[in-house]
């Protein structure tokens, strides 16, 4: 085990760093969200195969979410996640009502703009974890209230 | 006033992979950004101050450490409860000088490099735990212990241990300390 005042000051600074790079406009804030969404993608593989290297395969799409939704959230951010929808054609909303990465923001409106700074590494996790997984997604998330976030799951059909 | 109740320390405690993993893409990701490991090295360090500087705060919160009278007495906090605290290892300390304000932190296993074989070809120079050493000396610059910290041997580097070097730069300002006593 390791402290988790490590991960949340080095995912804060590497937020800030990407972002301070970068000058305004549309263009430099997309590469700024693929960098810190890309990051999160490899460290999300390199995660899942070590948390799967023991359990059984997984029966179906709907059991792989499960298991995103309570196993993997809970060794990532230590609870699972609030809510889990789908349309069963292949969409999936997660929904966590205390994000561990947006508490340290205030859960008023006044950070809310740069709330989904701190969602791209996320947005990668899960990405690469599924991806790992034999699911391709894309992967997008967005903010109404703090800290309460959802991750919507888009799995492309092969 | 009470202290307030300490918090069970599994409280704090995350999978330590999420942070090796997440720091191994950080390094990836800065090989791609910059051409000289010297730059990389630069950022990491950069990146390790910021990081020490709050860190300091959380470590002064959560432990029961009260202020230092000697330099010896700082590096072994540093080495018994901050990394064992937040990295789960406890480096052996030695002191270098008869002054003794140069110390070596000696690192016989390293959690950050735990799933790096060996640095990637054309980066021999790159010191890939430097985030460490900008952590150490931007927590110490907050208590006023202005300190170089370096890397004096790297196991990634074919070194047989990984070695943090530690230089404090100003004496101890022992009558004022005697002062407030």
């Amino acid at each position: 085990m390791a402290d988790e005042a490590l991960f949340l000051l080095l995912h804060n600074e590497m937020v800030s760093g990407v972002y301070k790079s970068a000058e305004q406009g549309e263009v430099e804030n997309g590469r700024c969200v693929t960098k810190l969404e890309s990051m999160g993608f490899r460290v999300g593989q390199g995660l899942i195969e070590r948390f799967t290297k023991d359990t059984a395969r997984f029966k179906d799409e709907l059991d792989i979410m499960k298991f995103i939704c309570k196993d993997f959230w809970t060794t990532v951010f230590k609870k699972q996640i609030d809510n889990l929808r789908t349309n069963h054609q292949g969409i999936y909303v997660l929904q966590d009502n205390k994000f561990r990465l947006l508490i340290q923001l205030s859960a008023g409106k006044q950070y809310l703009e740069h709330a989904s700074k701190y969602l791209a590494f996320t947005c990668g996790l899960i990405r690469g974890g599924l991806s790992n997984l034999g699911i391709k997604s894309i992967v997008t998330a967005e903010v109404s209230s703090m800290p309460a976030c959802k991750f919507q799951v888009m799995i492309q059909k092969l | 006033m009470s202290r307030p109740a300490h918090k069970r320390p599994e409280y704090h405690k995350i999978n330590k992979d999420l942070f090796v993993l997440t720091y191994g893409a950080l390094v990836a990701q800065l090989c791609k950004d910059y051409e000289k490991d010297e730059d990389v090295n630069k950022y990491l360090d950069k990146m390790g101050y910021n990081i020490g500087t709050r860190l300091v705060e959380d470590f002064l919160a959560r432990s029961c450490v009260r202020r230092c009278h000697s330099y010896s007495e700082i590096i072994n906090i540093i080495a018994q409860v901050a990394f064992k605290m937040y990295l789960g290892i406890t480096p052996s300390v030695t002191c270098h000088n008869s002054s003794r304000n140069e110390f070596s932190l000696i690192l016989h296993k390293n959690p950050l490099a735990e799933f790096v074989e060996e640095l990637p070809a054309g980066r021999s120079a790159l010191c890939y735990c430097n985030l460490l050493c900008g952590i150490i000396r931007g927590a110490l610059e907050m208590v006023h212990l202005a300190a170089n910290v370096t890397f004096l041997q790297d196991r990634l580097k074919g070194d047989s241990v990984t070695e943090i070097g530690i230089t404090f730069l100003k004496k101890l300002d022992e009558k004022k300390y005697r002062r407030k006593k």
